[in-house]
């Protein structure tokens, strides 16, 4: 009853009122709780700027130095917080600047909605100044997309746009508006879209199947769990831990999956795929049922299929059925958001342990402690390790920080490594594997969690790709950590080419500016670190700045990630050296 | 697996972008679409597409699961030959001085059911219905006296099981109504 009554009231508010395309898109921007926004102005989109300028007291425009930049940061935005971030372009070179954004956004099942301006409808196809067909170049990776050559569409567009992106598997949406849209007038009323007739983002849940996963689960002898990110999209952390202790369910992570669980809870043991840990590898290969939830057996994760879990009884807890059956075959197949899923899981489960096959997993750890670990946190001698950074960036956070990773050597060993108590607090691009992703990334972190600490690991390779967001930090003042380990290679590039090129670095060595002298450029407070020595006070002096604080340290220049499952290896194959 | 022919409907919201959308998913996986045929449907306001590949039925499988995803697809499905009723259209146009000289042609038109459809000074021309190999088995009986055009449609088809779209958006309106 009281949701009609509210309608109700909305409904009298909302008398149409006569406004311009380009306001109306701002007022859909409010209707759906937008406060912040990235972008960069252009010609095809100035009407919608020049409504932002006055709106500017309700949204706030975050102007980003590269439109590749505002789509990371409305990635990084809304990651932490669940709600889909929006960035907007102008026609062109803007709109293509978004592509690797939203590729990204698409793998890896991130909200967003990019608005970008167009030409005049009436200079469609004439190969105008700075027109391109963004709707045809952005078609195989969005989850949707539109062009609006019409006022009075641009509501109904966009509240499906915010529907499509945030609901089921979320995703990134494009809307193009050519201008003469966003200069015609229109009767402005908002809906809120509730459904779409050939959409169906929540699977009908088959309460057969659960008792069927729950009947394998309770009959296992060496049950393993793998989660990825479908538990923290479908905010189903507190359920996954429930499931886990109940069943006494030793529990890995894929790399988007890391925060869903803490990682010092005593059945985390780690993670999975390429570089993950030696145990949850290793006994994918040896465990009965093995228990995927939210995730898609990406192939960094399972190694050669055909060397895959090909013991085990596989049940695949999933959203988008599209996943079931795509990589590896599940015998029990439960559609639907986890969220539900999981709890009506948990009423069928048996309470149990499986101390002896959890200690399979501590054996395999000790082995890989001594073998990587140990000699990583500790190294006394030599160069700087980049664990040793991560370590010390965990003694200083204590497990609260979101940590925001590029992609690379520092992005295995941040994840391998880094310390999480909360959920939503691990932000990478995993699936495209951006290079570039994690500075902006961290801007639109720390933007939609001001009150958390965000620090961003990043290479001294893909820092270079997006370092002209160090203005935008300037310019609005958001207080990141930014840690830069540099090796002066493309690491993991460099790590290949020595193990299966036989050492010929084909341009990985990079040659680099004074990333200290950059950052003081942009009036950011920056310090190098290149002692072991001065680490912990370096650290410490970042982590307690109240203003942004950028970090550079020097790490040995020839260091390789390991554990590493060699590619078309299986997973039981993975090398401790 | 086996590669085989299969028919791929699929039931659509009438969109601007959607063919190139579904085009897009075949040319991710480097599957060569055979043909193409869209048109409405039974239902009003519904699109439907006919597209034929020749892929494994796992492939088959999993580029269903991925066209079902696009947001305007309301359903698809996949048939082997055996499951359908189905034909294809190809036109012929052929030369009037060699028609009329060669009075063979004619024959072929009446033993293969073809059909006239226009008839000028200059050319006539022919059209046949059916299965792929009666089209080419015409093709092939005309090829030697001069072929001016030749063009063929892609696949028709319909299934013999029931595809229920309409129930599928009817049980959309219901749980939009009540909810």
């Amino acid at each position: 009853m009281e949701v009609k009554t509210a309608s109700k009231e909305k409904k009298i508010k909302q008398a149409p009122t006569t406004v311009s395309g380009a306001e109306a898109v701002i007022k859909c921007l409010l209707e759906e709780g937008i406060d912040t926004i990235y972008g960069y102005p252009g010609g095809a989109i100035m009407p919608v700027y020049d409504e932002l300028y006055k709106y500017q007291d309700k949204i706030h425009h975050v102007l980003t130095r590269h439109e590749q930049g505002a789509t990371h940061a409305a990635q990084g935005y809304a990651r932490v917080t669940g709600k889909v971030g929006v960035c907007i372009a102008t026609s062109g070179p803007g709109a293509t600047n978004l592509v690797t954004g939203i590729a990204d956004a698409q793998i890896d099942s991130t909200p967003m909605v990019c608005i970008t301006g167009q030409v005049g409808s009436h200079l469609l196809g004439s190969d105008a100044f700075q027109e391109t067909d963004i709707v045809g170049i952005s078609t195989p990776v969005t989850k949707w997309n539109y062009q609006v050559t019409k006022a009075e569409e641009i509501p109904e567009v966009l509240a499906k746009a915010f529907y499509i992106a945030r609901s089921g598997r979320p995703g990134p949406v494009l809307i193009d508006i050519t201008k003469d849209a966003q200069f015609a007038t229109l009767d402005f009323t908002y809906k809120k879209c509730t459904g779409i007739r050939s959409y169906k983002p929540f699977p009908t849940v088959n309460l057969s199947e659960i008792e069927r996963a729950a009947d394998l689960i309770n009959s296992a002898k060496k049950p393993m769990i793998v989660f990825g990110q479908g538990v923290i999209l479908g905010g189903a952390e507190t359920l996954l831990q429930q499931v886990v202790e109940k069943a006494g369910v030793p529990a890995a992570w894929t790399i988007l999956g890391l925060s869903a669980m803490a990682t010092d809870h005593p059945l985390n043991v780690g993670m999975v795929g390429m570089h993950g840990n030696y145990g949850p590898n290793v006994l994918t290969n040896d465990c009965d049922v093995l228990i995927a939830i939210g995730m898609r057996f990406d192939d960094r994760v399972t190694g050669n299929l055909d060397h895959y879990a090909k013991q085990a009884k596989v049940i695949h807890f999933e959203i988008d059925p599209a996943e079931i059956n795509k990589n590896v075959k599940a015998e029990v197949a439960v559609l639907g958001d986890v969220k539900e899923t999981l709890q009506l899981l948990l009423g069928f489960l048996k309470p149990n342990n499986h101390d002896a096959w959890h200690q399979k997993f501590k054996d395999l750890y000790k082995i890989e402690y001594d073998k990587i670990i140990n000699n990583e946190l500790n190294g006394k001698e030599g160069k700087l390790g980049m664990t040793e950074v991560i370590d010390e960036i965990n003694t200083s956070s204590n497990g609260d920080a979101i940590i925001v990773s590029d992609v690379g050597q520092h992005q295995m060993v941040a994840c391998r490594y880094a310390k999480f108590n909360k959920p939503r607090s691990n932000v990478t691009s995993g699936g495209l594997g951006t290079m570039g992703f994690a500075l902006p990334a961290a801007i639109g972190a720390k933007m939609g969690m001001p009150q958390r600490q965000v620090v961003a690991i990043i290479g001294d390779g893909g820092y270079q790709m997006t370092i002209q967001e160090l203005g935008t930090i300037f310019q609005t003042k958001v207080p990141v950590k930014i840690v830069v380990l540099n090796n002066g290679f493309l690491g993991m590039v460099r790590q290949w080419q020595q193990m299966f090129f036989d050492n010929r670095y084909a341009s990985t060595e990079l040659i680099n500016p004074d990333f200290v002298a950059i950052a003081k450029g942009y009036f950011i407070k920056a310090k190098k670190v290149t002692e072991r020595s001065e680490l912990k006070n370096a650290i410490k002096e970042m982590m307690d700045s109240p203003e942004a604080y950028f970090l550079e340290v020097k790490v040995e220049q020839e260091e390789n990630v390991f554990p590493m499952i060699p590619t078309g290896a299986s997973v039981s194959e993975i090398r401790l050296e | 697996m086996e590669k085989k022919n299969y028919t791929i409907s699929i039931y659509t919201e009438n969109n601007i972008g959607l063919l190139s959308r579904i085009a897009a998913i075949f040319l991710k996986r480097h599957f060569n679409i055979e043909s193409i045929t869209a048109s409405k449907s039974e239902v009003n306001e519904v699109m439907r597409f006919i597209i034929v590949v020749e892929i494994t039925e796992d492939q088959v499988k999993k580029i269903i699961g991925q066209i079902e995803k696009q947001i305007e697809v309301i359903r698809a499905y996949y048939h082997t030959d055996e499951e359908l009723i189905f034909q294809e259209t190809a036109l012929y146009k052929v030369n009037s001085a060699e028609f009329v000289e060669d009075l063979t042609i004619q024959d072929f038109i009446k033993e293969t059911n073809a059909r006239i459809v226009t008839v000028t000074p200059k050319f006539f021309v022919i059209e046949k219905t059916g299965k792929r190999y009666e089209i080419d088995d015409l093709y092939d009986k005309l090829k030697p006296y001069g072929l001016m055009q030749f063009v063929r449609s892609g696949k028709i088809a319909v299934s013999k099981n029931e595809m229920p779209i309409s129930s599928i958006l009817e049980d959309f309106n219901t749980i939009n109504i009540n909810s």
